[in-house]
């Protein structure tokens, strides 16, 4: 059963923002990239012997953004974490269930972690460029670990697609060659989301992606998510009540009682989901009652 | 499609044609159109919990294609170098084997799998055999001076002195020897040049990196200069400064000097990168709450940092007990006990092993295995003290909190 | 109101200066600042002094000599005319350090990765404590094992190299034995390094930021990608001061070299042929032999040694201080 409208209301948004096309004007001829479907099934995920996370079994579709709300410790970042794979670098970290991209289990063995990563990007907390790159090379770093060699030409117009799209180009068109630990925090966070498109993933994790940052940065981001959404299958992680309903378009409600493990309580359309939510715990998490 | 740019092409997009994929939907537990439904807490109780995946990528084909090409280049060395390993003994067998054993790894794997991986996996095979060849050796010398060592060794071997040694009586004398004078000249000596060291070095680490100011590039570039000093200089500058014009002579004291000018730079350096790791945050909230200087350091900077202190000091008094170039020329040795550090030739573990490493008698030699099983022993339990006691203060210290923060999640999960 | 320098920007007023802040430290950190400083210049003190005592005492063998004390080899020192000098101790103790850190320091950082990157987190503590603990390890327990057990085995492979690889010319050697070489004891010497560059590489690379290590896997960065990416660059110049350590205590180097070489002045390219010398050893080992003049001879070596070793730590530490500027580890 999809609910599904487009027709949600964003508040102090630019109607051209809706145009559902590839926001690149004038640079190569980009391929349209196609955003993957993404379904999980009964995953659990386990610490150190310690159930953390039981049976989440979500779809997130393409052409849409999904929002993981919750309050701290419910298991949200390990379930982003879980669907590219990032899970299984924590010592003691196990996991269950299936986790498939357009129907393919990226724990199934036919796809290895680094080529899961690549085909579903992250954005982290804590924005992390690579200090030692310049600003170009970190934006390039993706296509260096797959071995993709490109002209010099292709790499230009590749860097600054990239850094338009996450709305940094002109901010930092002039200075490619600095170091990516000389940007604020915020710039290095869109820096860091140029680097994950560069590869162009199908899906984008974000984990918190503003939470470290300023207003003007994270309004600048949101407004990327949503340029991108249209090219990428974007999920994102947040504790903000209004950014999940300025971003998304599903949302799902993760919830760990006391010494429970973290599960999904509700999940469906964002709209409904704050006006009309079933569970009367989502109610009161969305109003702030608590969390 | 075909423009540079579409990298995602270059990716090999996944397919929907993967078999294990669709297999294991059709076969799932659970329905697979089950999007974005209510899961409530009573679903989630009937559903069975499957047991953890293995997630690692390097699977049976994986350990197939390693012991393949260990297999092949065993057969292909065995063939080709035959003849020419044969008098090199296993040594150069080995290599040759490694060498081959490397490039078939890649070379298969390159071909089964991909670049990256075939790069990946002899790169961690690489790694893996530098860890394996250095803790093999350094097991290997300590198991086999245990072994040589222990044969001979008795108690009384640590009380005895070789006062009345003569090597020419041959083995039944062995147990009229031992090396009591040497172990309380070690002693002596590692001791009092801790004594003077670790205070010294303590202090020159806390004005590199919490006092700061004038001198201190230059003091730090000293210390870094200094560390390289070797050992034979130390010894030799003792001797030159107190033992050539007769101010001291021959004596235990002068050891710990030249044992004191080796550990001074040493315990700095570790003392200060320990210091370095303690956040800057303690001591601004230290110094907001109008503690002193002296007192954010004391109170709270040290602390933090004390299983490092320690490990440094502890590491650096178990290398000086090793020490023996810097004996030669200030303890000079003795046969005898003289328990007076600032008078008199003094013995020392390591000056015993040195005197009889090159004596060709049986017995002597075993003197000189069981000193260097004493020696061993003496630093190994310096070693596990060290290691205990830095665990103990770890485990409620703030490094081992700094470590841990990039898994902060793990942390709020399991507490909760 | 006398707030008007800062509020007016009328012309005419001056720019409000920054006020000095009162220096009002308390008693107590005046003294424990002055008692730091002093502890920290009391190392300059040190090394001051063993630069100048060395050289004090050393100085007469070097005016016996002249200027050819440094391209002589030989030990003549109780009887007219003298020949003695530094040229073959020197070579040999660059040639033994130069094989050390060839073969020691790739191996370290192998190590130094392996724990830190790859090892499972049970096995790591028992991992880190087995290399720090060879870094405690007594230099004469490797010489005594280098000479029983180490040193036959390697025989084989060297005779092998001096058969089949003698058209390198650094390869080549004429008569057996072929043990007691800089090649043998370089090994040995490169040994007993790699636990401390493997101890302080290790150290480096576990500050690596983990952020940075998850933003390159979460690329699809391979593991070994991820490493030269992140780890690599982070720690290189750990990686070169763990360098610059391992090459000082190679220089240094006496006992376990003293236990292999065979005592004699040889200059050759030649790394596989028995004999040679290195300072270190050579003080070690002629130790009251020489006389009056020798044992000037052995403190002039012996400040020859320490220039030497300062030379290359200070160079070592430039490279790490400059490498290390601006981006300093925060945490």
């Amino acid at each position: 059963m999809k609910v599904f409208s487009r027709e949600r209301s964003r508040p102090g948004e630019a109607p051209t923002a809706e145009v559902p096309t590839v926001a690149q004007p004038s640079t190569v001829a980009t391929p349209i990239v196609q955003p993957a479907k993404l379904e999980t099934y009964g995953v659990c995920a386990w610490f150190s012997g310690r159930l953390v996370l039981e049976m989440v079994s979500l779809t997130m579709e393409p052409n849409e953004v999904t929002a993981l709300i919750g309050p701290s410790g419910c298991g949200k970042s390990t379930y982003l974490r879980i669907l590219n794979r990032m899970h299984e670098l924590v010592p003691g970290a196990q996991l269950a269930g299936r986790v498939e991209l357009d129907g393919v289990d990226i724990y199934g063995g036919g796809l290895r972690a680094t080529e899961s990563r690549k085909h579903i990007g992250m954005v982290f907390q804590k924005p992390n460029p690579f200090p030692a790159m310049t600003i170009e090379e970190n934006v390039l770093a993706g296509l260096k670990f797959s071995r993709i060699k490109l002209s010099s030409h292709d790499r230009r117009l590749l860097v600054e697609e990239m850094l338009t799209k996450a709305g940094l180009w002109n901010e930092v068109k002039e200075r490619l060659n600095e170091l990516g630990g000389s940007l604020s925090g915020g710039q290095q966070q869109r820096l860091c989301i140029a680097r994950a498109l560069a590869v162009r993933p199908r899906v984008l994790l974000m984990d918190e992606p503003c939470s470290a940052l300023d207003p003007t940065s994270t309004n600048r981001i949101e407004e990327t998510i949503r340029e991108i959404a249209h090219e990428v299958t974007v999920i994102i992680v947040t504790h903000n009540m209004q950014q999940a309903q300025r971003v998304s378009d599903m949302c799902a409600f993760f919830l760990a009682a006391e010494g429970q493990p973290g599960h999904v309580v509700e999940s469906g359309p964002t709209e409904m989901m704050f006006s009309n939510p079933t569970d009367p715990r989502t109610a009161d998490y969305v109003h702030g009652r608590f969390g | 499609m075909t423009s540079p740019l579409d990298v995602r092409d270059l990716l090999e997009a996944p397919t929907a044609a993967n078999g294990n994929g669709a297999a294991a939907r059709a076969t799932g537990g659970l329905d697979g159109t089950l999007s974005h439904a209510v899961l409530t807490g009573d679903v989630r109780r009937v559903a069975p919990l499957a047991p953890p995946r293995r997630t690692r990528d390097f699977g049976a084909q994986g350990v197939a294609l390693l012991v393949g090409s260990a297999v092949s280049s065993f057969a292909v060395v065995w063939i080709l170098f035959y003849q020419l390993t044969l008098l090199s003994g296993a040594f150069g067998f080995g290599l040759c084997w490694y060498a081959c054993f490397l490039a078939v790894f890649w070379v298969v794997t390159n071909q089964v799998v991909d670049r990256s991986a075939a790069t990946d996996r002899v790169i961690t095979t690489v790694v893996g055999s530098c860890a394996a060849v250095v803790i093999g050796a350094l097991l290997y010398i300590v198991i086999w001076v245990f072994i040589r060592g222990v044969a001979h060794f008795t108690i009384g071997f640590l009380w005895r002195t070789l006062a009345d040694y003569q090597p020419a009586e041959g083995t039944s004398l062995f147990n009229q020897v031992g090396v009591g004078h040497a172990i309380v000249g070690t002693l002596e000596q590692v001791g009092l040049a801790a004594a003077m060291a670790v205070p010294l070095a303590f202090l020159t680490a806390v004005f590199l990196n919490e006092v700061g100011g004038f001198g201190t590039r230059f003091v730090r570039t000293i210390v870094t200069a200094m560390s390289g000093v070797p050992s034979i200089v130390a010894g030799v500058f003792i001797y030159a400064i107190f033992i050539v014009p007769h101010t001291l002579g021959y004596s235990g004291f002068a050891a710990a000097m030249a044992l004191f000018v080796l550990m001074l730079p040493s315990v700095t350096r570790t003392t200060e990168e320990v210091l370095r790791v303690v956040p800057g945050g303690l001591r601004e909230a230290s110094l907001a709450l109008g503690a002193s200087e002296w007192r954010t350091v004391r109170q709270v900077v040290l602390p933090t940092a004390r299983s490092g202190l320690v490990t440094a000091v502890v590491l650096g008094v178990a290398i000086a007990a090793g020490e023996t170039a810097p004996l030669i020329f200030t303890a000079f040795g003795a046969n005898t006990l003289n328990a007076n550090v600032f008078h008199g030739p003094q013995g020392a573990l390591p000056l015993v092993l040195y005197q009889n490493i090159f004596q060709a008698q049986a017995v002597v030699q075993q003197v000189a295995f069981t000193a260097a099983f004493v020696l061993l022993v003496l630093v190994l339990i310096l070693f596990v003290v060290a290691r205990l006691l830095g665990r103990r203060s770890t485990k409620k210290g703030r490094l081992r909190r700094i470590v841990v923060a990039p898994f902060h999640w793990v942390k709020q999960m399991v507490s909760e | 109101m006398s707030t008007d320098t800062l509020a007016s920007p009328a012309v005419g007023h001056a720019v409000p200066r920054p006020i000095t802040v009162p220096n009002d430290r308390s008693k107590e950190d005046r003294i424990f600042r002055a008692v730091a400083r002093a502890a920290g210049f009391t190392a300059f003190a040190i090394l001051f002094l063993i630069g100048f005592f060395l050289l004090w005492r050393g100085l007469p063998a070097l005016r016996a000599m002249g200027f050819r004390y440094f391209t002589t080899s030989g030990y003549s020192t109780l009887h007219k005319p003298y020949h003695f000098g530094a040229l073959a101790q020197m070579y040999g103790t660059i040639v033994t350090s130069l094989v050390a850190v060839i073969f020691g320091v790739p191996v370290a950082i192998g190590t130094a990765l392996f724990i830190n990157e790859y090892a499972p987190i049970q096995a790591k503590r028992a991992l880190i404590a087995m290399v720090d603990l060879g870094a405690a390890i007594p230099s004469i327990i490797f010489g005594l094992w280098a000479l029983h057990q180490f040193q036959p085995e390697i025989t084989g492979t060297t005779s092998w190299m001096v058969r089949h690889l003698s058209f390198i010319p650094l390869f080549s050697a004429s008569t057996p034995p072929f043990n007691g070489s800089f090649f043998i004891a370089g090994l040995i010497v490169g040994l007993m390094i790699v636990p401390i560059v493997a101890s302080v590489s290790r150290e480096v690379f576990s500050l690596a930021p983990p952020g940075e290590r998850e933003g390159a896997l979460a690329l699809g960065a391979t593991k070994s990608q991820m490493i030269r990416t992140v780890v690599l660059p982070f720690g290189r110049g750990g990686i070169i001061g763990a360098s610059m350590l391992g090459l000082g205590r190679a220089l240094g180097e006496t006992i376990a070299v003293y236990v292999l070489l065979g005592l004699d002045f040889v200059i050759s390219p030649h790394i596989l042929e028995h004999g040679g010398t290195t300072v270190a050893s050579f003080i070690a080992a002629e130790f009251g032999a020489g006389g009056k003049l020798g044992t000037d001879d052995l403190l002039m070596l012996g400040f020859v040694l320490f220039t030497f070793t300062l030379i290359v730590n200070l160079i070592a530490s430039l490279i790490v201080n400059r490498s290390r500027s601006g981006k300093g580890v925060e945490l």
